[in-house]
């Protein structure tokens, strides 16, 4: 067999060095080693694609959580019915005074019946229920100091309590941060394994062909000739193989279900924008691995040729 | 050429193969090499193109020791030096005229239609340009692997009992060839235990005979 069958071997065959350059041409066809290498930088690829959306997803996310958390903030007032708003009052009057806050306003009766809907329905009479009130408030850019805010709250208004969200969002933005981590180290990895499997490939064609290496040699080929042509067939192997995975790759991020906008906690693994970019430097680092790792394995095995 | 000053050549732990070479092969030379099987005569020729390092004195190839040279050092003295082997190896995916061309391939040079049409004539083999090497006999693939060695028009040709395969008629036909290249200059050194053949070049060539005993090479005296 000398090259890989279906569109892969197409594509193969259409690359640039793979068999037109006098050095390529001296070396038979690797048969299963290149098969291999195809299907493994075509395998590789697809998941890297995928580790990178997660990446890239999954940073969104810390993001967007981490600028929420860093903007927003919620007091809460529970108090007797006639102290209530008196309290909601004085909780306003002091976060006038406070440095770092862009805006505060009470939550009006409408806006606490959509808070509620999705437990009691939309017919639920706030009005008369002894619900507490809720301020939203909105940070300026240096942000407010939370503690010196609630003693401030303690001491004017007693029944306030100021929820910066910091409790339920770090958690949340701690674990896209490490997502991302591990969709990073799954790249690594990825990039490793392909490299590795490229080298395996690449020294048993080598070791296959040691007569080959010694005829060239015998007759005056230099190692970086000999190295060329081992090295030009699996960096195009690489490449064609690579680029059919990425297409598979990116296929299959674009059918992946889409977040929905209301939904907060899941940011999707779809790729838009600018982000559809980054798949495509999967098929280039492919080849260049396997340029590298075939390059390391050829002089190799040619220190080993006198 | 190629000089050996008090050079041995001996595998690790083993008892030197050969040792106090001191001669020269001099440009436009024509020599035989002999000695028993298993003597060192493969062993001296690797020595003569580098594909073995003198693990004792020193070989110089075109006036630098191999010492001192880097593997594409060797790769470039070897573009000087055509090898035929006993057992001819080829690149057997490619049809004979690449084989052929092979030096000037690797050396990427282009390769000249009519020069090259000249030497497949001349060894015969102009039938079988497009041929694979396992298609050919063993007379045709030692008659290639000559053309292979020539077709740079190195200055010195190695040949490691070229007639070891073939019938008499093929060994004079082979020895006629390697004589040919001698009188255009090219210095020769054949390795063979195949005392015929030697007797057979005395009509046509001044040679010099050396001999492998006792683990070193010794001229045999008088010209032949």
């Amino acid at each position: 067999m000398s090259a890989p069958s279906g569109p892969l071997g197409v594509l193969a065959a259409r690359l640039p060095g793979r068999a037109d350059t006098p050095a390529a041409r001296l070396v038979p066809p690797t048969g299963f080693t290149a098969q291999l290498t195809v299907f493994t930088a075509a395998a590789m690829s697809f998941l890297a694609v995928f580790a990178i959306a997660m990446a890239l997803a999954a940073g969104q996310l810390a993001d967007r959580w981490q600028a929420a958390l860093s903007q927003s903030a919620t007091i809460r007032v529970s108090a007797p019915a006639d102290q209530i708003e008196a309290q909601t009052a004085a909780v306003l009057r002091v976060l006038e005074t406070t440095p770092g806050v862009g805006a505060a306003r009470r939550l009006d009766d409408n806006e606490m019946r959509g808070l509620l809907a999705p437990w009691f329905g939309t017919d639920l009479p706030v009005e008369a229920l002894p619900l507490p009130h809720l301020i939203e408030v909105t940070e300026t850019g240096a942000g407010f100091d939370a503690e010196g805010l609630r003693l401030r709250l303690a001491a004017e208004a007693p029944g306030a309590v100021l929820d910066d969200h910091a409790r339920w969002r770090r958690p949340l933005v701690a674990a896209a941060e490490r997502l991302r981590a591990v969709s990073l180290v799954a790249l690594v990895l990825i990039a490793l394994v392909l490299a590795a499997m490229v080298t395996l490939a690449a020294q048993a064609a080598l070791a296959a062909n040691g007569q080959v290496i010694r005829v060239l040699r015998l007759v005056g080929a230099e190692d970086r000739f000999i190295s060329a042509a081992f090295v030009r067939r699996f960096s195009a192997r690489a490449l064609a193989g690579s680029l059919a995975g990425t297409l598979a790759g990116l296929g299959a991020v674009a059918l992946m279900p889409r977040a929905a906008a209301d939904v907060g906690l899941l940011a999707g693994l779809g790729l838009s924008g600018s982000a559809w970019l980054w798949p495509l430097v999967v098929p280039a680092a492919a080849a260049a691995l396997a340029y590298a790792a075939t390059r390391v394995a050829a002089a190799r095995t040619l220190r080993r040729t006198p | 050429m190629i000089g050996f000053s008090s050079a041995g050549f001996g595998y690790a732990g083993a008892r030197p193969l050969l040792t106090g070479l001191d001669l020269a092969l001099p440009a436009g030379s024509f020599h035989f090499l002999t000695g028993p099987s298993g003597a060192g005569k493969t062993t001296f020729l690797k020595l003569c193109y580098g594909e073995l390092v003198a693990t004792e004195g020193g070989v110089t190839l075109f006036g630098t020791d191999v010492r001192q040279m880097d593997r594409d050092g060797i790769a470039a003295a070897r573009r000087r030096i055509g090898v035929v082997h006993q057992d001819c190896q080829f690149l057997d995916h490619l049809t004979l005229t690449e084989n052929v061309t092979l030096p000037l391939t690797v050396a990427g040079r282009p390769v000249p239609e009519r020069d090259l049409a000249d030497l497949m004539a001349w060894v015969g083999l102009t039938d079988h340009a497009d041929a694979r090497p396992p298609e050919l006999s063993g007379g045709e693939r030692q008659r290639a692997a000559l053309a292979r060695a020539v077709i740079t028009a190195p200055d010195l040709i190695l040949a490691d009992e070229p007639t070891g395969n073939v019938d008499w008629e093929m060994a004079v036909r082979l020895l006629e060839l390697l004589v040919d290249l001698n009188r255009m200059g090219k210095a020769v050194l054949i390795a063979t235990h195949d005392l015929n053949l030697i007797r057979a070049s005395k009509s046509q060539v001044s040679a010099r005979l050396l001999r492998i005993r006792d683990r070193q090479v010794q001229a045999a005296g008088a010209e032949l």
